[in-house]
């Protein structure tokens, strides 16, 4: 874990918009006076970027949601109603807490890279900290998974477990990718290398993980 | 608070060769990989159209090594009724998958997208890289699957349930056929879905200075409502071919019903839909036809404005009528189903947002009239094919009139009148767009000119051969011709066998003048005459302002700053008739933003 003490970066407010492409927005018009410093910078890509993969992401579990609704109204009576393993509630809050310590970090970070802080450690133990409750969500999730198949409750014993695994499994992919972005965030905050767009468009993944579990959850809930 | 890196990460030149043009980051050389593979799949997807229709014409006729593809679908070397349903369904992938959606889309929009924004590249290198590779693994699987022990899947590219979820007891390849349709299907959303996040984020963030949205060239326009749809289309076909596979591989029941009974075996499935497959593939299917086709009308608009020497009646409306096109598609994908024992007001209710469609689509038509109206057009091999775009999309688009009334649709829907209506609208008129961006964007790409006499052959002989093969499916159609059938032996069927022979004919002439384009397209590339300048059809958007080829970082040493909206042609009092995005000559123009 990184804890070295070392001089924040300086701020170059003159800066003028980068030489190369990213600065378009939505009308930049050059001014009449022909003033390219008056042009507004856009967002960095990686905002947008992120916005556009979730925008992905939801259509995917939007019509995995359509399909379960539809297979529910089935005219063929071979929906079960289950119980959810209890293990999926405790994952539930660990992947809320994460979700909280993400936040915590995003902020230590974005202090120190401000200058306000100077303690590189603090930010660090807090992106640690949600790593390490991203792969216990995992844990718990795979837990759950073995703890129905011991039970002989399997992706085919019936379409209510098929519709379980599909979401709970597909959203364990989805959450694993978060956590490669987190450890890309840590190794190149571990370098001074990171930047302040791709840690906010990680913690909206992670964020976004967050909400769609829930939403799973309750989906699960309402019809399994 | 700022950035711990003051810029944005930019990739260098490669050096070696595996990153120069393999796995390359540079996304000129990956819209280049992806016509490559578009072509071969073109070339597949005529090859297996031509069996067809030689099959369909002379039955019983032997076709030299066919064997040689598949011992059991063509023994002696004449195709089975199964085969006959497998080649089609193969045709079909590879033609609206891999054809029409990667060559206007993703080949031409990844080449020029960045540059027509003034853009160094693509925002996420290594995912646009990604997309072409994950897209051409899922070409390579469904290559794979006529290897397999029994042949590629018989369920057509719609691949209806419960046929195709049913399993090997389904027919030939509907065993292993369908897993890998299925996988290829899903590497190939995976790698849209990559490349629709940086088309929509090249548009939204990596403008160049003075690009607002409204000084996008139509071309652009056309790839960034493409992406959007291309973003949500896909999202959700890759999640219905992932419950495909589980159908097949793990036997779970998403679309197999219980109790079916197929070859005097009963499926071990409970309760599936049918009718979901149906929905959550045409959610995807017929956005998927304006995915083939607005690139095609943004490519044909920017040629056609280049080659008028004039800006189209309204560049506004024509991006709202694109943009409308989009959104509507999706609101009528119902009409796929009205056979399907959909519930009657159901049919209602997506047989009226399919006759709105067709507004801005004749908007879009009226525009492009009107615009040519009293124009000079410079003929050449580029507008040729545009104006032959609009052609097809017209003949196409008018018997979709007749097809979005539920009651002419039920007896016209299995009928050869549907399959002339979508080759027309959809694939001639996507192929016409392909082939006028080649025409048009060439001299860029390569830095020489194809042939243009080669050109205009080429068009006369595919414009004519085109209408000589669709136009009499529709005639075929009315009478009753239905589709999908390998032969035609009842009663009223047979008088209709001749048409089938001209058909025939005219596909085999139709698809040999293609040889033309393959010829000149290689030739040209190596041997053709040299560009004349960087700019050899006097167009005004950023592509050509540049160097040919573009350097690596598209613009060299100075970013473009842009000044004008992208078609200042005929300008009162200017210096030429012409006057580029980035010239700082002021315009006063009523087009012109203020």
């Amino acid at each position: 874990m990184a804890t070295t003490v070392h001089e924040p970066p300086k701020i170059d407010l003159e800066r003028l918009p980068s030489q190369g492409s990213g600065n378009g927005g939505w009308r930049n018009l050059v001014p009449a006076d022909g003033d390219l410093r008056k042009v507004k910078s856009s967002p960095p890509p990686a905002s947008t970027g992120i916005w556009v993969g979730l925008a992905s992401i939801t259509m995917t579990f939007a019509a995995l949601t359509s399909a379960l609704i539809v297979r529910h109204g089935s005219s063929y009576n071979d929906w079960w109603h289950i119980t959810l393993p209890p293990v999926l509630y405790v994952n539930t809050l660990i992947i809320i807490a994460s979700s909280i310590t993400l936040e915590v970090a995003r902020r230590r970070v974005a202090d120190f890279m401000g200058g306000l802080k100077h303690d590189a450690g603090v930010p660090a133990r807090w992106l640690y900290a949600t790593l390490f409750l991203g792969l216990l969500f995992v844990a718990g999730q795979t837990f759950a998974w073995v703890q129905l198949r011991s039970q002989g409750l399997n992706l085919t014993t019936n379409i209510t477990y098929s519709f379980f695994y599909v979401l709970t499994v597909g959203h364990a992919i989805h959450l694993t990718g978060g956590i490669g972005g987190l450890i890309r965030v840590i190794r190149k905050f571990n370098h001074f290398a990171l930047k302040r767009s791709t840690l906010d468009a990680t913690s909206r993944y992670w964020h976004f993980m967050g909400a769609l579990w829930l939403y799973l959850l309750f989906l699960l809930w309402m019809k399994l | 608070m700022h950035d711990m890196s003051a810029h944005a990460a930019q990739h260098g030149a490669p050096t070696s060769f595996i990153r120069k043009h393999i796995f390359s980051l540079d996304h000129k050389v990956i819209g280049k990989q992806y016509y490559a593979m578009a072509l071969a799949s073109a070339i597949v997807g005529m090859i297996l159209s031509w069996i067809m229709r030689i099959h369909l014409g002379w039955g019983s006729y032997a076709i030299p090594g066919l064997h040689l593809l598949s011992k059991t679908g063509a023994p002696g070397d004449v195709i089975t009724p199964e085969y006959y349903l497998q080649l089609m369904t193969m045709h079909g992938t590879f033609m609206v998958f891999f054809v029409l959606t990667t060559a206007p889309f993703a080949a031409f929009g990844n080449f020029f997208l960045p540059i027509q924004t003034g853009a160094e590249d693509m925002p996420f290198p290594h995912f646009n890289m990604m997309s072409f590779w994950v897209t051409f693994t899922g070409f390579i699987v469904l290559v794979a699957s006529f290897f397999v022990s029994d042949g590629p899947t018989l369920g057509g590219w719609t691949q209806y349930a419960p046929l195709s979820a049913a399993g090997p007891v389904g027919g030939p390849g509907e065993g292993w056929g369908v897993v890998l349709w299925a996988t290829s299907i899903a590497f190939f959303c995976v790698g849209q879905l990559f490349g629709s996040l940086n088309f929509i984020t090249t548009t939204l963030d990596m403008r160049c200075k003075g690009m607002s949205l409204m000084r996008l060239p139509l071309s652009a326009w056309g790839w960034f409502i493409t992406s959007v749809m291309g973003l949500t289309a896909f999202a959700v076909l890759m999640p219905a071919c992932i419950l495909l596979i589980l159908d097949h591989v793990a036997g779970t029941s998403f679309f197999v019903p219980g109790g079916l009974v197929i070859n005097d075996q009963v499926l071990p499935h409970t309760g599936g839909s049918t009718l979901l497959w149906q929905h959550l593939f045409w959610f995807f299917g017929h956005p998927e036809v304006y995915i083939a086709i607005i690139p095609g009308m943004g490519i044909v608009s920017h040629i056609l404005i280049t080659n008028m020497r004039r800006p189209m009646l309204s560049h506004r409306v024509l991006i709202y009528s694109m943009a409308s096109l989009g959104v509507l598609s999706y609101m009528v994908y119902g009409h796929h189903m009205f056979v399907s024992g959909m519930n009657p007001v159901s049919s209602l209710a997506f047989s009226f947002p399919t006759l709105v469609i067709t507004i801005p689509s004749t908007i879009v038509v009226l525009i492009w009239t009107g615009s040519l109206y009293g124009s000079k057009l410079r003929i050449n091999s580029a507008s040729l094919f545009a104006l032959g775009f609009i052609s097809m999309f017209i003949s196409g688009g008018i018997s979709g009139f007749f097809l979005a009334q539920p009651s002419i649709d039920i007896m016209l829907h299995a009928t050869y009148f549907v399959v002339g209506h979508f080759h027309l609208v959809m694939a001639v008129a996507a192929m016409f767009g392909i082939f006028a961006g080649t025409y048009f964007w060439f001299p860029k790409m390569t830095g020489r000119m194809m042939n243009d006499t080669l050109g205009k052959a080429h068009f006369w002989l595919s414009f004519v051969g085109a209408y000589a093969i669709f136009m009499p499916f529709h005639y075929l159609g009315i009478a009753g011709n239905v589709r999908r059938y390998q032969a035609f032996t009842d009663d009223y069927l047979i008088p209709l066998i001749p048409v089938h022979k001209f058909i025939t004919i005219a596909a085999l002439l139709t698809g040999a003048a293609q040889l033309i384009f393959v010829y000149n397209l290689f030739y040209s590339r190596f041997w053709g005459q040299p560009a004349p300048n960087d700019n050899p059809w006097e167009g005004t958007s950023l592509e050509w302002s540049t160097a040919t080829p573009p350097p690596h970082n598209n613009f060299g040493d100075t970013m473009p700053v842009v000044y004008h909206d992208p078609y200042q042609y005929s300008v009162e009092g200017a210096s030429a008739d012409y006057i580029m995005q980035t010239s700082p000559e002021p315009v006063h123009s009523p087009d012109e933003e203020k």
